[in-house]
């Protein structure tokens, strides 16, 4: 399993670097969406079809948004030879992943090994969570009935999105 | 734990979009990027060797589960970043629409 998610999450790798370096911007969209398909893939073999769900109708809609986006522009990336502004922002970027490299080092020591993880905490939930809840699927018990409160909030951040998004789109601007 | 290691080799891919490219929508795709590395991340805390997923079946009553909690955590999260992304899109537009560019340089000397 480690390796099978490896070899995937390698191809991810490599549409995300075509994605931030592609000359037309909509190849670099296109190729956003390689990476958000192939995690559908990596949470099926995960055993998590609730996530796959849900991620192949989110890439979906996300793809689309940014289709829409970039059709309506001149879709070229103006390229400019560095300056010292990037010079800068580079070597910022090459201090802040080996800090992240350094932590990361770190942590992944405390992490259980792949596919040997204790269920310390969910063990609460999965203990005769399906007469508690009502629901056969645990996923949606922790989602709607333990952790009600969030879901509910989720929905508030969703609406006011929607909101934002409205408001954005129609405000006339200053001329 | 290749796979941990790649899953962050995969967030420092977003990272470095996000702090060297000069495009809106390329920063927007890096920022879905790290985005997608982080669910995967969770997705992997959660899973058990020879589990299977998170459906109670009561015909067979004793077997191996893979954690339920990161996977509603995530649940949660994937639906977050489409709100995120769409709020962004359309803060793009805008900014299109009044500077006719993606080019963030261009758009700090534009203004006034």
């Amino acid at each position: 399993m480690d390796l099978a998610i490896s070899v995937i999450v390698g191809f991810m790798i490599l549409g995300a670097l075509y994605a931030i370096h592609a000359k037309d911007l909509l190849s670099s969209v296109i190729a956003c969406g390689i990476v958000g398909y192939s995690l559908v893939i990596c949470f099926l073999l995960l055993k998590a079809p609730d996530l796959a769900i849900v991620q192949i109708v989110v890439d979906t809609i996300t793809l689309i948004i940014m289709v829409a986006v970039v059709l309506d522009s001149s879709r070229e990336e103006s390229y400019s030879k560095p300056d010292t502004q990037g010079y800068i922002t580079a070597i910022t970027g090459l201090l802040i992943i080996v800090i992240l490299l350094y932590f990361f080092a770190v942590s992944i020591q405390t992490l259980d090994v792949l596919g040997k993880s204790s269920l310390r905490m969910a063990e609460y939930y999965i203990e005769g969570a399906a007469q508690k809840t009502g629901s056969a699927n645990l996923v949606t018990g922790v989602v709607f009935d333990f952790r009600g409160y969030d879901t509910m909030g989720e929905a508030v951040v969703l609406v006011t999105a929607v909101l934002g998004v409205l408001t954005i789109l129609r405000l006339k601007g200053k001329k | 734990m290749i796979a941990y290691i790649m899953c962050f080799i995969l967030f420092l891919v977003g990272l470095y979009g996000v702090i060297t490219r000069r495009n809106l929508v390329k920063i927007a795709v890096s920022l879905s990027i790290m985005e997608i590395s982080t669910f995967l991340f969770f997705a992997l805390i959660g899973y058990v060797d020879g589990g299977v997923a998170p459906i109670v079946d009561p015909a067979d009553p004793v077997k191996v589960y893979v954690d339920p909690l990161p996977q509603a955590l995530v649940l949660t999260a994937i639906v977050i970043g489409l709100a995120t992304t769409a709020m962004l899109m359309a803060i793009i537009i805008r900014l299109y629409r009044k500077y006719k560019t993606f080019d963030i340089r261009e758009i700090k000397n534009l203004r006034g």
